[in-house]
């Protein structure tokens, strides 16, 4: 059992209450204590050592840390980690298989859609909350459904590419 | 930054929320979606000591158009609930239009409508769009329910007349005078950045007569600007070149805004004028093609 609190903050003194949460992280259930002013997004990075969802900032503009929530995109700086109990999450370390690559991940390496690959997790699970329920985009809902991220390198361009990329691998597959 | 320490609490019914806040005698808050509460917290503009998490009242979880017309939005209804939502966009057209214009997609999956509301942001959408349509908050407290018209809800920044043991349950919107049209428009500068300026129209319409007109706006003041008494102008008149343009011009004098880096004061007036225009010819042309 870990008990979190924050990267910056010691352990808590004496009686600061913990509540015990059971979350489901990319298909396996994790039991942690957990400070109700603990974000997501921490107890994600610190506690589980599930480094690859980024923050980018402290006022919740920049999309770097967008994970699914039950199958929707949240950003998981703005959301308490016990908020999270009982449901489940997927990060970008769930979309990979042992072997291969997820086709938004070999899209992203297809067609260049990164740089610095800070926004890049949180730009593939945005593009796959979208993938999930729209197989056939235009690059215009491309372009909307990407509209929380925020990338500093690529110029937009080739993260829409790979994202179009990843959804004709996708039919493609499913056929 | 992480927020200050707080109690947690995750009620599962609205006596239990509403008896939570009323044991910690104003230093609760209400977590609702969490996209304006959660990033203040962080940055310690706020430091509630206790927060009360709505999220599992799933009763609270609802939006809907009555047989009357009279549309019930509960406090759980989340932004993107009311995106591509074909019965919302016929019963309120400026909802359907402001609805995937509110902060980024990601953001409106988690934020509510009703915690918009309540959050009374000077530049929020939906405080502007329900002043537009005049409704009513329903507020819920230890003593049981009451209605509260949103003109004496929404009363300054930031700012709610919502009781300390008080929680808004649902948004109502009553039933159109008639056959209800409406738009928003919101110039912004990039997705999820503050509005430059909005407008939200609503007219309710007999034959080609106004029956109700509502208009308020968005980032143009230190609060939401109720034009309402300007555009009520219209009321028994048809929608004429001419009306719209006074009333335009009538909403951007009562309009607040002031210069900063989005743009000049008299940009974001004239920002205004050209919307309120752009958005009343908009329901001319389609009601002239329509008949
Ligand atoms: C990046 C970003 C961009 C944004 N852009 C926009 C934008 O363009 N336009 C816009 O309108 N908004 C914007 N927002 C704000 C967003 O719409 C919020 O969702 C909204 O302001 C608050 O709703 P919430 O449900 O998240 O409320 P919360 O953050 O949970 O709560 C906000 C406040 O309201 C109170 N409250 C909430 N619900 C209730 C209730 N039922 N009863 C009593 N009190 C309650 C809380 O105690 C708190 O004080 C943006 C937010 C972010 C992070
Ligand atoms: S870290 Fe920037 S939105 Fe979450
Ligand atoms: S690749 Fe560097 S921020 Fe997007």
């Amino acid at each position: 059992m870990t008990s979190l609190y924050d990267e910056v903050q010691a352990a808590p003194g004496e009686g600061v209450p913990t509540r015990r949460v059971t979350i489901k992280v990319n298909g396996d259930d994790r039991t942690v204590d957990v400070e109700p002013r603990l974000l997501l997004a921490h107890l994600l990075r610190q506690g589980l050592k599930l480094t690859g969802t980024h923050t980018g900032c402290d006022t919740s503009n920049c999309g770097a840390c967008t994970i699914l929530f039950d199958g929707r995109p949240i950003k998981s700086c703005t959301m308490l980690a016990v908020q999270a109990d009982g449901h489940s999450l997927e990060t970008v370390e769930g979309l990979a298989s042992a072997s291969e690559l997820h086709p938004i991940q070999e899209g992203f390496k297809q067609e260049h859609g990164l740089h610095c690959g800070f926004c890049t997790p949180g730009m593939m699970l945005a593009a796959k909350a979208l993938l999930d329920k729209n197989d056939n985009p235009t690059e215009d809902e491309v372009r909307w459904a990407l509209s929380g991220n925020l990338c500093r390198c690529t110029g937009y361009q080739n993260i829409v590419k790979s994202v179009l990329w990843a959804a004709e691998k996708m039919r493609a597959e499913s056929k | 930054m992480y927020p200050s320490r707080f109690g947690y609490e995750s009620p599962k019914t609205v006596e239990e929320a509403v008896a939570l806040l009323d044991a910690h005698g104003g230093e609760a808050k209400v977590l609702a979606g969490g996209q304006s509460l959660v990033p203040m917290m962080r940055l310690r503009f706020a430091a509630p000591e206790m927060i009360v998490d709505i999220n599992g009242i799933e009763d609270l979880h609802y939006n809907r158009v009555e047989a009357d017309g009279t549309v019930r939005i509960g406090a759980l209804c989340r932004h993107e609930e009311l995106e591509d939502n074909p019965a919302i966009a016929k019963a309120i057209p400026t909802i359907a239009a402001a609805a995937p214009l509110v902060a980024d997609p990601i953001v409106r999956t988690r934020g509510t409508f009703v915690g918009s509301v309540c959050h009374a942001d000077p530049q929020g959408d939906w405080a502007a769009t329900m002043t537009a349509l005049g409704g009513h908050i329903v507020a819920q407290g230890p003593k049981g329910k009451r209605d509260i018209p949103i003109a004496e809800f929404v009363i300054g920044p930031f700012q709610n007349t919502l009781a300390f043991n008080e929680i808004a349950v649902e948004a109502v919107i009553p039933a159109p005078k008639g056959v209800r049209v409406g738009n928003y428009l919101k110039l912004e500068r990039r997705v999820g950045d503050f509005a430059t300026a909005s407008v939200a129209v609503t007219i309710d319409m007999q034959g080609d007569t106004v029956a109700y007109a509502g208009i308020a706006l968005a980032g143009v003041g230190g609060r939401t600007i109720n034009a309402n008494e300007a555009a009520s102008a219209l009321v028994g008149k048809k929608l004429t070149a001419e009306n719209i343009a006074s009333v335009a011009a009538a909403v951007a004098a009562v309009a607040e805004p002031r210069t900063d880096h989005r743009g000049s004061a008299d940009y974001k007036r004239q920002i205004v004028k050209t919307f309120v225009e752009r958005i009343l010819t908009g329901l001319l042309n389609t009601s002239q093609k329509a008949a």
